[in-house]
């Protein structure tokens, strides 16, 4: 039997995704596909949605994709993915390409998902292509200079969301788009956030190794469009999750598991308060914020039939 | 030998698609496109085809799942008409400059509003910059034909674009033509297997679809408009090709009853059967009137136009779009501009008929074609007149 190095930090040194991108300093969008491009590994095929991560990863002459990667529009990432997908399957069955098992990975952004690409998605979910399709979800479309998107939080201020006198910003509650996956009855969705790390390859992973359609969630701190300092996106991640803005959880099967087993949630205000679009918020706002936050988490902790689970960081 | 039966052309395009053994077909279904997907999901379905049939849930959607195949290295096909092409229209964009050769057969058909079902060439017009080669077919026969063709053109190592198969909407898409269906063995003598240089494979990563900035935005694009000027070559080499092996030639324009005519109707598509019939009559009365079929829109063939007019006085076009508060239909007025430096040209005369499913009968053409001529030596208080319009 040969040995392996075990350590407990260790992850793979492997790097699908290349540094020296133009991602904006401290950008946890960059940090998310990091992260799940080592997950995924080098047998896989990634499909770009428009957005940040394109943009940032794709300045021809140079890439930062070592794994073969092709970007088309804003809203077919799915679409294409899903053409991707069945033409291998066809060679292959054909006998005119060998068997290899390539993994199809889509990335979109909030916008690409939740908005604009989200009936490709919905095609390609219910039609059980088998693929992975990672949301990289920074709450608003910030390629385009942070305007609102139906993933943005109540009482964000964005360029087309702009607190003011007659408005709070974002007067609509952020779209439930993990829960929308999971209603296509796929066998695995689940969210994740690169301040937990371990966490967030631990899904990836599990995500294509999944025979059929899998979406993972990812919320992904941009200090540019949250205005939050750059060497904070772990720290404003973290509490994201600790205040149950933003859960950890899995959906294998239709069953909603817990990543997490916070006994006692964090007051929303300590997430606010660190990020600029938040910073007109009344008193009154965040204990309407708050309301709605602990309402939702506890909706998901019946759902889970209370099984959280610890995640590591 | 292959034998010649009577088939819907919608069916005997998709068995054009199975004999090109393509790997894949994604497709959203609109009237009157939708017989040749049914019949590709039966061939499916039955096994007589073994492709992978992606029923999306858009001609967006549609167009790039194509895409997507097509970057893997899999033979692609599909099909759409009016509101379905028009869905695709950022995609179809993509798909020629990111070279993936794929075949889509186009139902001619009208755009909303209002909404129509029948017949006309708006839907192909407004995509005619979008760098496709782009193939008007007459019959049943042709529509077959440049399906098998299109692989092969587009598939060229010199070409590598797209190919649009337009074909008249219910006009040709749902009547019975005797036509005769090529042999498998025939088929795979004259259509090599299909081996894109580039693909996304892991064995081989490349980066697909990289943000262009102005440094190279330009040479991207006149690189893709040399390429598809070049393409004709490929065009004309394929037909010639197909001609041997099969024993049916094509080109650019086709010409019909031209000698010693001094007037000429030019058409697309299927209007050009019934042409041929009222130029037949016209024939018949003593009058010199011959009939160009255009039949390569993209590239366009400008040589074998300007030859092909050469010895001519007056040039009669019949568009069946509208280029709204331009100066006429599209074919007309790019005619009128690949006219325009000639020494000697001949005036051109441009109609617009046969909107959304509005016939123009053998009586039509004449009395249009008599209009023409009336127009070149009267004048015209337009830029140009429609045909068949109840005032
Ligand atoms: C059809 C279309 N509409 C609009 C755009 C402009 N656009 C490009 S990226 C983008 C926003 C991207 O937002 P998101 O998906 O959230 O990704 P992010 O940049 O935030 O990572 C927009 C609106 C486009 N490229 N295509
Ligand atoms: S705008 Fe935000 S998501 Fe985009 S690169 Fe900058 S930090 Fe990253
Ligand atoms: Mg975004």
């Amino acid at each position: 039997m040969a040995t392996a190095v075990h350590g407990p930090g260790k992850i793979t040194e492997l790097e699908p995704f290349a540094p020296g991108h133009r991602a904006c300093s401290g950008c946890g969008e960059a940090l998310a596909v990091r992260l799940a491009a080592k997950a995924i590994g080098n047998n896989a095929i990634i499909v770009n949605a428009t957005g940040c991560m394109e943009v940032v990863a794709s300045p021809f002459p140079y890439t930062s994709w070592r794994i073969p990667w092709i970007h088309t529009l804003f809203e077919n990432a799915a679409a294409v993915a899903s053409g991707a997908e069945a033409g291998l399957k066809a060679m292959e069955k054909k006998g005119k390409i060998p068997k290899r098992n390539t993994k199809i990975v889509a990335f979109a952004g909030d916008g690409g998902t939740s908005d604009i690409g989200l009936q490709a998605l919905s095609g390609a979910l219910e039609r059980g292509h088998d693929f992975v399709y990672i949301c990289l979800d920074n709450e608003a479309y910030m390629n385009t200079g942070i305007q609102r998107s139906s993933a943005t939080p109540y009482g964000a201020s964005t360029t087309t969301s702009p607190a003011g006198k007659e408005s709070l910003g974002q007067t609509t509650w952020k779209k439930n788009m993990p829960a929308i996956a999971a209603a296509h009855d796929i066998p695995y969705v689940a969210t994740a956030c690169p301040s937990y790390h371990r966490d967030l390859m631990k899904k990836v992973t599990k995500a294509v190794e999944t025979p059929g359609p899998a979406y993972i969630h990812i919320l992904s701190v941009c200090p540019t469009g949250w205005r939050c300092p750059t060497d904070d996106a772990i720290k404003v991640g973290r509490l994201a999750i600790r205040t149950g803005i933003f859960p950890l959880y899995e959906v294998e099967n239709g069953q909603y598991k817990l990543s997490l087993s916070l006994t006692k949630l964090e007051p929303v205000e300590n997430y606010l308060k660190t990020q600029g679009r938040f910073r007109h918020l009344t008193e009154n706002t965040i204990k309407e914020i708050q309301e709605r936050v602990t309402r939702e988490y506890n909706k998901l902790v019946e759902l889970s039939g209370k099984s959280g689970g610890e995640a590591s960081s | 030998m292959a034998k010649r039966e009577g088939l819907e052309v919608s069916v005997a395009v998709a068995d054009a698609a199975m004999l090109s053994d393509v790997d894949v077909v994604s497709a959203y279904p609109i009237t009157p496109q939708t017989h040749i997907v049914e019949h590709l999901a039966e061939l499916v379905a039955n096994g007589e085809l073994n492709a992978a049939y992606i029923p999306v849930e858009s001609e967006h959607s549609a167009m790039s799942a194509c895409v997507g195949a097509s970057a893997v290295g899999a033979r692609t096909f599909t099909a759409t008409a009016a509101q379905g092409l028009e869905l695709m229209h950022e995609v179809l964009y993509v798909a020629s400059a990111m070279r993936y050769p794929m075949v889509m057969t186009v139902a001619n058909r009208a755009l909303s509003a209002p909404i129509s079902i029948w017949g006309d060439h708006s839907d192909a017009m407004a995509v005619r910059d979008t760098g496709w080669i782009q193939i008007f077919v007459e019959n049943g026969q042709e529509a077959v034909d440049n399906v098998i063709c299109g692989f092969r053109i587009g598939e060229d190592k010199r070409v590598l674009l797209p190919v649009m198969v337009h074909l008249d909407g219910f006009a040709l898409t749902h009547v019975i033509e005797p036509i005769e269906l090529p042999e498998k063995k025939d088929v795979e003598r004259f259509l090599p297997p299909f081996k894109y240089p580039l693909p996304l494979d892991p064995e081989k990563p490349v980066t697909m679809g990289a943000l262009g900035s102005p440094f190279i935005y330009t040479e991207v694009k006149w690189a893709q408009e040399i390429n598809l000027e070049k393409a004709k070559d490929v065009v004309l080499e394929s037909w010639q090709e197909f001609g041997k092996v099969f024993g049916r030639t094509y080109s650019p324009i086709e010409q019909y009853r031209t000698d010693g005519a001094k007037v000429l109707l030019l058409t697309m598509g299927s209007y050009s059967e019934t042409a041929m019939v009222a130029v037949d009559k016209m024939r018949g009365d003593g009058k010199e009137i011959g009939l160009l079929k255009l039949r390569l829109w993209r590239p366009f063939p400008y040589e074998e136009l300007r030859k092909a007019v050469k010895d001519i006085d007056v040039l009669i076009v019949l568009d069946r779009a509208v280029s709204f508060g331009g100066p006429g239909g599209p074919v007309c007025s790019e005619i009128k501009a690949a006219l325009y430096a000639e020494e000697k040209r001949p005036q051109v005369i441009g109609f617009v008929g046969g909107l959304g499913g509005r016939d123009i009968s053998m009586a039509g053409f004449e009395e249009m074609i008599n209009r023409g001529i009336e127009i070149a030596r009267t004048g015209s208080e337009r830029e140009f007149e429609i045909y068949g319009v109840r005032e």
